[in-house]
């Protein structure tokens, strides 16, 4: 391109982009429009992208396209293998992409749109993407390495303790978190709980189309699996019209909540792939589908944002969660920002797959980049709706009120007015009792998804099929994880038992997968039992707690990357790694102090006990008092591990730069290669 | 045209490697066996080996 034309062309991104954030910055009062934040996030991450990316990918990591990567010299057809960019970009987005993006910004809507997208776009162009790319790169340099072992060989064995127990802590915090979501999205709703309870035979369909009709034809199989869940949703609809079946299928949060640790207690222990492994295919499906029928949504309609730029809840009396916006905000909203579990995924699967170095800016960078767009699509679907349904939705009955007379007149008195009549008609449009206390982000993500799709396709007659789809589709990919994830910890579990007596290390011996099965259910359905238990809906407490243990793995994987990026030599760009790093300690210090030692009882946990301990005793307080020391505790341990590996790891820094330690890297060796342009 | 068609495959590609389509062309290649059952059972227990322990973000 034409050197002033390319100045022209990129000084007007960078105008429009400035323009855009300036007017979701500054502006206050009326509504805006959706498309600010659309244009705002697409210029950041356009800039972003061609320069940040640009300047990390030359001057601190050398990417040399001559050099052989992984999938080209270790090639073996099954886990390494050299595959086209766009795939592996495909790959990566699908592995990274869960329902983290969707839930946290939904939540932090609570403090206005404002907090939420800035904190979105900077994060993500200044240190989620960055995370993602350098792990990916150093993760090609060494073989495919995981974090866990790059942890233990480049910051010492402790680095890779803390990894290892970071990973094992934000799998059991996540998967309580995430069932909670469910819980709390289909109690008392017969229409969703039936369209899920529909996903098993679905499921079990496509398993034997896929082992006994067609075998290995998987597109096939999911789009005949996604006409039934369709069906299944219009079959949702009759359920709850009809009072026996809707009887069955009208249940408590108490009964999901073991059903769920019943389902996945099962998935985790018994041979059931002809059920999961489709379910798994059918969830991929949903989610590509729907996240690209979102984001053509917010483009066509661009719908006006009701939710004010900032609330009054930045002051940390917010009924969603207590808590101000610093560091609240941050640890609320990570996936679409940083999220440390990103680093697993960086250097799992794709490091293996990943044809040249050149081709690591565009998937490690670029995919995060997509991440943080579906991210910038949850604070619109959130900030779409009226911001006294958003708040009736989403504050649990302990803040606002048991009825809906009490809970309307505090969130009117909050200056969001909104009408118990209001309420009731928004939750028959929907085909739900009631829409009070869904709290947990799911089902306000639900309504607001449903609100863009019935006014550009079907209009208000169809919202209440658009509303239970976002349920299934939140539902659905959740549960996926809830299995996958179960699965995935008991085998971590048994991995390191097998260090202590070796059978219980072996995959197959029943007696250790029970074993281990019921220990990972139990850890997780402590969390799940507590949430379901607590007067202030749970994830006031346990959604904090899982962004803490998500930014410890950033903060591990950030560690990893400046140590070696001083190793490498180019400490005096360190700074791309170390102020993420820097930033994300500050946050997740800050929120761990508060929510231990806080002495406003919704934000700190011990002072939360003590509330509970004074207040007359009932026959649940022993329980709460013993949750809110448990939580306490679990952080507690969380930030000293951040602690140990940030001082692991500032050691080797000093220890470098003075002289006194050895830069020695384990970077595998230099190899040509050998690669053509027809092969890749 | 001929750059839609390109970008058809690619999604296609993308698509069927997402969906384990390509994994599956990929073990009945290294194992020289024909699609079946019997091949796609063998593929799935393969599967579960190596994808079961793969974590996925939240």
């Amino acid at each position: 391109m034409n050197k002033s034309l390319w100045v022209l062309v990129w000084g007007l991104v960078g105008l429009v982009g400035a323009a855009a954030v300036g007017m979701v910055a500054v502006h206050r009062g009326e509504p805006i429009n959706a498309l600010w934040l659309v244009v705002a996030a697409t210029c950041c991450y356009a800039l972003g992208y061609r320069f940040y990316s640009k300047f990390i990918a030359a001057k601190i990591l050398a990417i040399d396209s001559l050099r052989a990567t992984p999938a080209e010299r270790l090639e073996n057809g099954r886990d390494f293998l050299v595959t086209n960019k766009w795939v592996v970009f495909g790959h990566h987005f699908a592995a990274i992409a869960g329902p983290g993006p969707l839930v946290g910004p939904v939540l932090a809507a609570q403090f206005g749109y404002l907090p939420g997208t800035l904190w979105v776009l900077a994060g993500a162009v200044f240190a989620g993407c960055v995370q993602d790319f350098v792990i990916l790169l150093f993760s090609v340099r060494r073989d495919g390495k995981s974090l866990t072992e790059m942890a233990k060989e480049e910051t010492g064995p402790l680095g890779g303790f803390v990894a290892y127990g970071a990973v094992i802590a934000i799998l059991i915090i996540l998967l309580a978190v995430v069932a909670l979501v469910v819980v709390n999205a289909l109690k008392d709703s017969p229409w969703g709980t039936f369209t899920i309870a529909m996903t098993i035979p679905i499921a079990l369909l496509m398993g034997i189309y896929l082992r006994r009709i067609r075998p290995g034809k998987v597109l096939e199989a999911s789009v005949f699996g996604f006409i039934l869940v369709l069906l299944a949703i219009w079959g949702g609809q009759w359920a709850s019209q009809n009072p026996p079946v809707a009887h069955i299928f009208t249940l408590s949060a108490t009964t999901l909540a073991v059903l769920i640790l019943i389902y996945a207690f099962a998935a985790s222990a018994l041979p059931v792939w002809l059920l999961l492994a489709p379910r798994d295919y059918l969830s991929t499906f949903v989610k590509l589908g729907t996240i690209g029928l979102l984001a053509i949504g917010i483009l066509v309609l661009h719908p006006t944002l009701h939710m004010p730029a900032l609330t009054r809840f930045t002051d940390g009396s917010g009924p969603v969660f207590a808590g101000k916006i610093f560091p609240f905000a941050f640890i609320t909203i990570a996936c679409g920002a940083i999220s440390g579990f990103h680093s697993l995924i960086s250097s799992g699967t794709t490091p293996k797959l990943i044809a040249r170095e050149t081709e690591i800016r565009m998937v490690g960078y670029g995919a995060m980049m997509a991440e943080s767009a579906v991210a910038v699509m949850a604070i619109i679907a959130a900030c779409v709706l009226q911001p006294g349904v958003y708040f009736a939705i989403n504050s649990p009955a302990g803040v606002v009120g048991q009825t809906a007379a009490a809970a309307t007149a505090t969130i009117s008195n909050w200056g969001f007015p909104v009408t118990a009549a209001d309420m009731q008609a928004l939750a028959h449009s929907v085909g739900e009792q009631t829409l009070f206390n869904r709290t947990g982000g799911a089902p306000a993500f639900a309504l607001g998804m449903a609100h863009i799709f019935s006014q550009s396709l079907g209009g208000a007659t169809v919202m209440a099929m658009w509303y239970h789809f976002a349920v299934m589709f939140e539902a659905l990919f959740i549960l996926t994880i809830l299995d996958a994830g179960t699965r995935v910890a008991r085998f971590m579990i048994q991995d390191a038992l097998g260090h202590i007596y070796k059978p219980l290390g072996r995959t197959s011996w029943y007696p250790s997968i029970l074993a281990t099965s019921a220990l990972i259910v139990a850890a997780w359905g402590v969390f799940l039992w507590q949430g379901v238990k607590d007067p202030l809906g749970g994830i006031n407490s346990l959604w904090p707690l899982f962004g803490i243990a998500n930014q410890l793995l950033a903060t591990v994987a950030l560690c990893v990357a400046t140590t070696i990026i001083v190793k490498l030599h180019r400490a005096k760009y360190a700074g791309v790694t170390l102020v993420p790093l820097l930033w994300l300690v500050a946050v997740t210090f800050t929120a761990s102090w508060h929510k231990v030692f806080d002495h406003e009882p919704r934000i700190g946990f011990l002072a939360q006990a003590h509330a509970l301990a004074l207040a007359p005793t009932t026959k649940a307080t022993p329980h709460l008092i013993f949750n809110s020391r448990l939580d306490a505790a679990v952080t507690a341990v969380l930030v000293l591990m951040v602690a140990l590996v940030l001082i692991e790891s500032a050691r080797q820094w000093i220890g470098i730069l003075s002289g006194s330690r050895e830069a020695r890297t384990k970077e595998a060796p230099f190899v040509m290669t050998r690669l053509t342009e027809e092969r890749i | 045209m001929k750059r839609l068609a390109k970008v058809g495959r690619i999604l296609l590609a993308t698509l069927r490697e997402i969906f384990d389509e390509s994994a599956y062309a990929r073990f009945l290649q290294r194992t020289q066996m024909a699609p079946s059952r019997v091949a796609y059972s063998a593929f799935l227990r393969e599967r579960e080996h190596s994808q079961a322990r793969r974590p996925r973000c939240c």
